[in-house]
């Protein structure tokens, strides 16, 4: 067993694709999730415009009922686990080691274990498409809509085998963030102390690790329902199609929760920042989160009202669901507090995060309007609703998501982007933003439902509609405009300096883009927003804080690249994938499937016998 | 670092090639690898926790036979849910042998955990196969959908946990100098014993209480029980 590691060489090199491959370095982990996350918001949103072109006009036949749901069922399925998602999972692995003042996080090949079988899962579901056979009974894929009998084709085996792989990743980088944030904290830097955005990812990681168990089980029944003939969603065996509801919302709510918590950890660092002021509240807006994520699991049913759950079930769901929105609307109090009297800074980051706030006040409202259980029988269905999630999601964590980007831009290129194409990307976003999904709220409670592939004229919801579609694209400009921002200045902006903000966390202590050791020598924290202190106490005695100094790489005892992970994740989707090929001869799959077993199985053995850090290196290391 | 001829190299040098990783200095104290374990148990509870739910939803609920109460042999399953709560005992001690540094006694224990979780595996096999030949298949009904995906996937996990420790055992017999370490073996444990407590919360559930429902109105004392609640506000 031992001499399976020798079978194939250690990887040694730091440039070119193959260090791409093997990398086990949380930034560049974290950009490969960045540049995947943005193809696939490329490829929700170019579902999202074939949506919008569709229902630009009453009667239009753009594509066919069973392409506007595949469209309907991809692009929200897309956006979640393969767009918000792994832009959260984006800003954990570049900002966390930083923020907590350590070298990397705790299980460096785990963490490139989670990023390729992301990869593979995304390209899982997607390659559905290649052979016609796309998902599309929603992205909750409600039961028993999704049973053998309804649902034929393979589209539906391609959703659920792939979430399985998605899940799976998602998973290891939940372990391993909760590890790394309890076990390799700087000295000095106690709970109380971590940035708000370090706290937030610790709780979206145990919403994770919690939430994602859930769907693992409700996607086996799903799978074993499709492939093997169980009977869990089977009204004629006695099953019960609500069970799936109730399963997938005890998921999806906690879900929810793990898409926006990440993007408000981001705003919570951004505003202080640029309000020159610590955030108002620390202690209130970390509790606030942590509440949000305990209620978070007892207000799935909220989803549900119509189903018929009974008035005490209402009721209960009713009042929880407002209850919730006590801490959020908490945390949208601190953040005002703390831009109150500050000396406001309005640069791109910051105008993103202030227009997070006040879109996810929208949001947040007509949240509250649906949780009213009578109220929510007007809506259950409607674009009031898609307006809804919108709000909260696009407004949400899309803007808290951007915010970050162009916050965080200086440290991890180095360069500064490009200030007034960034105000021109907000402010259009900003507008097409709220022109696509503001008059959705109007045609919702005018009647339209969601998920039509078009509707008749005379119902009135033409002008909504249009709008919706110029809206999109505004979006799609501003978005032109950010790409174009994005790459130029990497080429030709400004050199950004290792603090350009004047910020309190431990990354912008750092030279700009950090070393592949990030921290020459490991900080130790004194208080809350750490960087600050340091600055004021130099201030005080009269001198400015330089950048750490470059030290010799080879000094500094790191984790080494490695195969394993990119060998294991692909072994875990072959696993999935094998189960997918239909040849008509039914017994191809498991042997194929098999393949995939060993190969993770192989990939584990290789792994675990080899040590985190090679030997020359760290021969090296101690001369 | 000595450099190793790796192309002869007997299992004493590969034990110096790879010595056991030095213990990181963390903030909590505990090892980053045993934390990483209990929170993937506390992401596992939700799995079974799920698994058990479904199962106890549709207690009751098949349409046709057989039935639990038909088919569950509960003598049985005693005698190897014994076996397999025996095998825990079995584990704590190579954790203990293990700490002791006593390499062993460590393969002894190790491998008789791995005889007495082998024999429950043994005891589910025959137990499926039964089920099979008596006309209960994984199609058959409610009951046999729920029983076999929760007790299946059970079955998976100690068969993983099985898979781990003889890959430990295997190191352990070709390392006398100290490898696997104490906490090697202490993390295969704390899966191990997690894998037993879920055990025991099913045979409780599906054997003791539900393996004697028969036909589609028995027992669901539970359901009965959450109609009374809120007959009461209704």
């Amino acid at each position: 067993m031992v001499t399976i590691t020798g079978v194939i060489p250690r990887p040694t090199t730091y440039t070119g694709l193959w260090s791409w491959l093997t990398t086990v370095d949380h930034k560049r982990i974290g950009a490969l999730y960045g540049f995947t996350a943005f193809f696939f918001f490329v490829v929700g949103g170019i579902e999202a415009g074939i949506m919008r072109l569709q229902l630009a006009t009453s009667d239009a036949s753009l594509v066919s009922a069973d392409w506007f749901n595949a469209m309907f069922t991809m692009h929200g399925t897309t956006m979640v686990f393969m767009v918000i998602m792994p832009f959260g999972a984006t800003f954990f692995n570049f900002l966390i080691p930083l923020m907590i003042g350590a070298r990397d996080v705790a299980f460096p090949r785990l963490n490139a274990f989670s990023y390729w079988t992301f990869l593979f899962g995304a390209l899982l579901m997607h390659a559905g498409f290649l052979i016609g056979q796309v998902p599309d009974a929603g992205w909750f894929s409600y039961a028993n809509l999704t049973a053998a009998p309804y649902s034929t084709g393979q589209g539906l085996d391609f959703w659920a085998l792939s979430l399985q792989v998605l899940g799976v990743a998602s998973l290891a980088a939940g372990f391993n963030f909760v590890v790394t944030i309890i076990n390799m904290r700087a000295p000095g830097m106690s709970l109380m102390r971590m940035p708000v955005f370090v706290w937030m990812t610790l709780v979206t990681s145990i919403l994770l690790v919690l939430a994602f168990p859930i769907i693992t089980v409700a996607l086996i029944e799903l799978t074993a329902d499709r492939q093997f003939g169980a009977n869990f969603f089977n009204t004629s065996a006695g099953g019960d199609p609500i069970l799936w509801q109730h399963l997938f919302w005890l998921f999806g709510h906690p879900e929810v929760y793990i898409l926006i918590l990440p993007a408000m950890g981001v705003v919570s660092e951004i505003i202080p920042t640029f309000s020159r002021k610590p955030l108002f509240g620390y202690p209130v807006v970390v509790f606030s989160g942590i509440v949000i994520a305990i209620m978070s699991w007892a207000v799935w049913s909220h989803h549900m009202f119509t189903v018929g759950l009974g008035p005490i079930a209402n009721s209960v769901f009713t009042i929880t669901t407002m209850l919730i929105a006590v801490p959020t609307g908490v945390k949208i109090f601190n953040w005002i507090g703390t831009m109150w009297k500050g000396s406001i800074d309005l640069r791109t980051p910051m105008l993103m995060a202030i227009g997070f706030v006040a879109l996810f006040i929208v949001g947040g409202l007509s949240g509250v309007s649906h949780a009213v259980s009578p109220s929510d029988f007007q809506q259950q269905d409607t674009y009031y609703i898609v307006a809804h999630i919108h709000y909260v999601l696009f407004g949400g964590a899309i803007f808290g998501i951007f915010a970050g980007i162009y916050y965080w831009y200086p440290k991890i290129t180095g360069k500064m982007y490009h200030e007034v194409l960034g105000k021109a990307h907000f402010w259009l976003m900003f507008i097409g933003m709220n022109l696509t999904f503001f008059p959705m709220h109007y045609a919702g409670l005018n009647g339209m439902p969601r998920r039509i592939y078009t509707y008749a004229e005379g119902f009135g919801w033409e002008g909504m509609n249009l709008l919706a579609t110029i809206g999109y694209f505004v979006i799609v400009i501003s978005l032109l405009i950010f790409i174009h921002n994005f790459f130029r200045s990497i080429k030709k902006g400004e050199p950004a300096g290792h603090d350009p903000w004047d910020a309190p966390t431990l990354e912008w202590s750092i030279s700009s883009p950090p070393p592949a050791y990030n921290f020459a020598k490991v900080p130790v924290v004194k208080g809350q927003d750490a960087y600050w202190i340091t600055k004021r106490e130099a201030a005080a005695r009269g001198e400015t804080v330089q950048g750490e100094p470059h030290v010799d790489p080879s000094t500094i005892h790191m984790p080494s690249p490695s195969y394993w992970p990119l060998i294991t994740s692909f072994g875990v989707a072959w696993l999935a994938g094998g189960l997918l090929i239909d040849v008509g001869w039914d017994y191809i799959r498991f042997p194929v499937s098999f393949v995939g077993g060993l190969i993770t199985v192989i990939g584990v053995i290789g792994w675990s016998n080899e040590p985190a850090t090679a030997e020359h290196v760290e021969a090296e290391g101690h001369h | 670092m000595a450099h190793v001829d790796t192309t002869h190299a007997p299992p004493e040098h590969e034990a110096a090639a790879h010595p056991p990783a030095h213990e990181e200095e963390t903030t909590t104290g505990i090892n980053h690898r045993k934390l990483l374990m209990w929170v993937f148990l506390g992401s596992d509870c939700l799995f079974f926790g799920s698994l058990i739910a479904t199962y106890m939803v549709y207690r009751g609920q098949s349409i046709v036979g057989p039935y639990p109460a038909d088919i569950i042999d509960v003598p049985i399953t005693t005698v190897s849910t014994f076996v397999l709560l025996m095998s825990s005992f079995a584990m704590v001690m190579a954790v203990a042998a293990a700490r002791n540094g006593n390499q062993k006694r460590l393969v002894q224990w190790l491998v008789f955990t791995i005889i007495l979780g082998a024999g429950f595996i043994g005891f589910q096999v025959y137990e499926f196969n039964l089920f099979r030949v008596e006309g209960l298949r994984y199609e058959t009904n409610l009951f046999s959908s729920t029983f076999f995906t929760l007790t299946g996937f059970h079955g998976a996990h100690v068969t993983l946990g099985l898979f781990w420790l003889v890959c430990l055992t295997i190191i352990a017999a070709r390392n006398p100098a100290g490898r696997p370490s104490g906490l090697d073996v202490d993390i295969a444990g704390l899966y191990w014993h997690f894998v037993d407590i879920v055990w025991i919360v099913i045979f409780t559930l599906l054997y003791l209480i539900g393996g004697f429902d028969a036909g589609p109105d028995a027992g669901h004392a539970a359901m009965q029980g959450w109609q009374w609640i809120t007959g009461i506000f209704t």
